[in-house]
């Protein structure tokens, strides 16, 4: 039934159409086959679910834990409108039994709909993943007004610089690890598009990965934009790779302070950053480029994957609700070392990596700092957390260098009731 | 993908110019051969399990390639695909397998007793000899398209003629996933295991996928028969030993795989093969025999004479260093093999290795004499 229909309508607007309604009016799930497959026919009776179940008993990743046999039953022979599989969702998660310490996800969306034919396993994993979020129960806010921050100017002598990352996704368009290469090429284009129309502080130019010249790689290098074929597989296993680096890219303004990727872990990466302690005057760049970005896309017929429930639509569960990294690069020589450090970061929810990104470590005191959590609190919410924390762990190290007391913050609370 | 591919229906409501891939820094067999005609041609269409093209060519799409070595870059998903993507394999297979025509006949011939000789190689200069190939079964899709359910058939149908072997092969199947560790140690230390794959090739056509899960490794009491289960192929078959007693090597292999053929023949699965293809393997260029036979040998004189490559290609055979393809020799110890697969038989073939690698250890000896070998220098086979 969805084929013809997907065939009838042609074009974006039928996309963007067909998509919209998925979050609920149309049947959102799809038992489809050729009817020239037989042999496909053919081969589900040979194979039930229950053949071809994975082993996940080595496993340890959110996808490992919510997956039963009845769910798997229940989803295998599901397609969403564009034909994408549950198999293909979790093979990620198959391929990557994960860490003892660290719990990856384990599945990726392929498209937007993804996120309601498969439903019975992305719920449960979106909970577990986000400290008990229900999908089905609560909405999700979205807030990009920076006006509403305080106090986000950082002591300059201690924050070294400031940054915020999320991600975006082009409505009618399958994500990374599901997109065909007319589909990717199809992003780069939309989005290129409404990149060219931003001025003023805004104003930037693309590089392609592909077509790039030696000298402009070298600059992007040096300026630490440049991204690389992903290695991790995580990310190759999910289907992220193919086609490389066909329809991928990367576009900065001239003043090197905003910066979008294109194509690599989800349709576009944007991210806002300078150095020094200025939070607020980058998430008030981050929020306006992102309005002005969206007016653009919207004026062409386009728009990006949003619902209450999830928020933004990424390809990974993780970064669903904001998709939002706020974080800085701040010296604590005398808090890190303090038995509390740990402690103190937990409750303030943020979390600590190296220099270098995730999986690394600190190098000479200097870390980086970020919220924990993406989804059930807005953007304003969680940047927010992140300047009072941060200032918090200033005054930490402060009172240290005095020799002063230093007291562990009551835990914040998880969700507004 | 293991059913129907309705997502590929999805892609044709794009134009050919906007979902051909951009090859134009490629340098692969797939990448020469494929066209926008051939593109258009066979985009809409799908094996009866639901491979398409796009499927095929990933690899090679990911996998620009080497200016020096020309891969394959295309890979097939199950049987069908060779005929349902003929207008592209058929030109990748006669660049990779010496014009061979898509009207050629292949010849299969294992019958070990019409190799001449072969049993008498110089052990001085022969440290070991080795026959492999791979074989499909009939009735389930490649590796780089099986679901879990159809991999762990292949490895019921495997362990169950395995197990029936007796005398000469009886031995036992480890499954990669359930290995203790000692059991691992002791296959690392004879050789014998393998890991998942690594190389961008093969992961990138999806062959690794699901890892360990149905793959596993069975090996005779002697050590001299050894199968691998769903690595690159349904099967991996190998036979062999140290020295230089290669018809020995070639008997087992044939006896062996006569043998296995005769179960998976009992329950309606035989192998796949065809009278123009031969053996039907995942990768094109290991279609007809899929053998490979070599011998370990010390060429530490002829290999820095500088008619040596000259000399292999008249042969038709080929060196790789002793830690297998793309590896370097060590101590001018090379690994020699037949350099063909498709348009002559396993005896053909295993006849080119025996006689060659003779000629090439008595110019080894001549050059150790301090005489010339000019007089010696083969017409081209």
């Amino acid at each position: 039934m969805a084929s013809t229909f997907a065939h009838i309508m042609s074009g974006r607007k039928a996309m963007v159409a067909l998509a919209g309604l998925s979050a609920g009016t149309l049947a959102t799930s799809y038992l489809m086959r050729d009817s020239s497959s037989t042999a496909a026919l053919e081969k589900m009776k040979l194979y039930p679910p229950s053949a071809d179940f994975p082993d996940l008993r080595k496993h340890n990743n959110c996808m490992a834990s919510a997956l039963t046999p009845a769910i798997y039953t229940k989803l295998r022979d599901k397609l969403t409108p564009n034909g994408w599989s549950l198999d293909e969702c979790i093979q990620t998660g198959v391929d990557n039994p994960g860490h003892p310490f660290i719990k990856t996800v384990g599945m990726v969306a392929g498209d937007e709909e993804s996120y309601e034919v498969f439903a019975d396993l992305f719920d449960p994993v979106i909970k577990d993943r986000h400290n008990g979020y229900d999908p089905r129960h609560m909405k999700h806010p979205t807030d990009l007004d920076s006006s509403k921050i305080t106090s986000g100017l950082f002591d300059d002598r201690y924050v070294l610089s400031s940054r915020v990352r999320t991600g975006r996704s082009i409505r009618g368009l399958s994500l990374p690890p599901a997109c065909s290469r007319a589909e990717r090429r199809e992003v780069e284009h939309v989005v290129v598009q409404a990149l060219s129309g931003l001025k003023d502080d805004l104003a930037g130019r693309y590089y392609s990965l592909s077509e790039m010249t030696e000298k402009e790689q070298q600059s992007l290098i040096d300026d630490h934009f440049l991204f690389d074929k992903p290695v991790s597989p995580l990310l190759t296993c999910a289907g992220m790779a193919r086609d490389w680096p066909d329809a991928r890219g990367i576009w900065h303004n001239n003043e090197k302070t905003f910066l979008i990727w294109v194509n690599e872990e989800d349709h576009t990466r944007v991210i806002s950053m300078e150095k020094g302690g200025n939070m607020k005057r980058v998430f008030e760049r981050f929020c306006r480029g992102l309005k002005e970005v969206e007016r653009l896309i919207q004026e062409r017929g386009w728009e990006f994957m949003w619902n209450e429930r999830l928020g933004y639509i990424l390809t990974c569960p993780s970064n669903l609700g904001t998709g939002l990294r706020a974080g800085v690069h701040v010296r604590l020589p005398l808090l890190s070392k303090d038995p509390r450090f740990s402690k103190i970061l937990n409750n303030l929810r943020l979390q600590k990596r190296g220099t270098g990104g995730v999986d690394t470590a600190a190098v000479g005191d200097i870390y980086d700092i970020s919220n924990n959590d993406r989804l059930g609190k807005s953007e304003v919410e969680l940047v927010q957390l992140v300047i009072d924390g941060v200032n918090y762990l200033i005054d930490c190290e402060k009172k240290l260098e005095k020799g002063q007391e230093i007291k562990v913050p009551p835990p914040i609370a998880q969700f507004k009731k | 993908m293991p059913f129907g591919n309705t997502h590929n229906n999805f892609k044709l409501n794009y134009s050919l110019d906007d979902e051909f891939p951009d090859l134009s820094k490629h340098n692969n067999h797939m990448a020469k051969a494929l066209t926008k005609e051939i593109y258009a041609k066979l985009r809409d269409k799908q094996t009866p399990t639901g491979y398409t093209l796009d499927d095929v060519i990933q690899t090679g799409v990911d996998n620009p390639g080497h200016p020096f070595i020309m891969t394959v870059g295309c890979v097939a998903g199950d049987e069908e695909s060779y005929e349902v993507f003929k207008d592209l394999f058929d030109p990748v297979i006669s660049d990779r397998h010496n014009g061979y025509k898509p009207t050629d006949k292949h010849k299969t011939d294992l019958n070990f007793e019409n190799l001449k000789g072969g049993d008498d190689l110089d052990s001085n200069y022969v440290l070991s000899s080795r026959v492999r190939t791979g074989r499909s079964i009939k009735g389930y899709s490649l590796p780089p398209h099986n679901s879990r359910g159809e991999r762990r058939a292949i490895e019921k149908l495997s362990i169950e003629a395995l197990n029936s072997l007796d005398g000469e092969f009886k031995g036992k199947y480890y499954p990669l996933k359930d290995m203790t560790e000692k059991e691992q140690e002791q296959l690392i230390a004879d050789h014998f295991l393998f890991d998942k794959p690594v190389s961008p090739l093969l992961l990138a056509a999806g062959m690794a996928r699901d890892w360990p899960d149905a793959r596993g490794i069975s090996h005779n009491n002697d050590k001299t028969f050894l199968v691998w289960v769903n690595e690159e192929d349904h099967l991996r078959v190998i036979s062999m030993q140290k020295g230089g007693n290669m018809r020995e090597v070639f008997r087992r292999f044939c006896v062996g795989l006569q043998k296995i053929e005769e179960i998976f023949k009992k329950h309606n699965h035989g192998f796949m093969w065809n009278e123009h293809l031969g053996f039907i393997l995942t990768c094109p260029s290991n279609l007809g025999t899929g053998l490979r036979g070599g011998v370990h040998v010390k060429l530490p004189k002829l290999s820095t004479h500088p008619k040596f490559e000259e000399i292999l290609t008249r042969l038709r055979l080929q060196k790789r260093g002793t830690g297998g393809v793309d590896t370097a020799s060590v101590g001018g110890v090379f690994d020699i093999s037949n350099a063909d697969r498709l348009g002559s038989s396993e005896v053909e073939q295993v006849q080119l290795v025996v006689d060659g690698v003779k000629l090439m250890i008595d110019m080894e000896k001549k050059l150790e004499k301090g005489e010339s070998i000019d007089n010696m220098i083969p017409s081209q086979k």
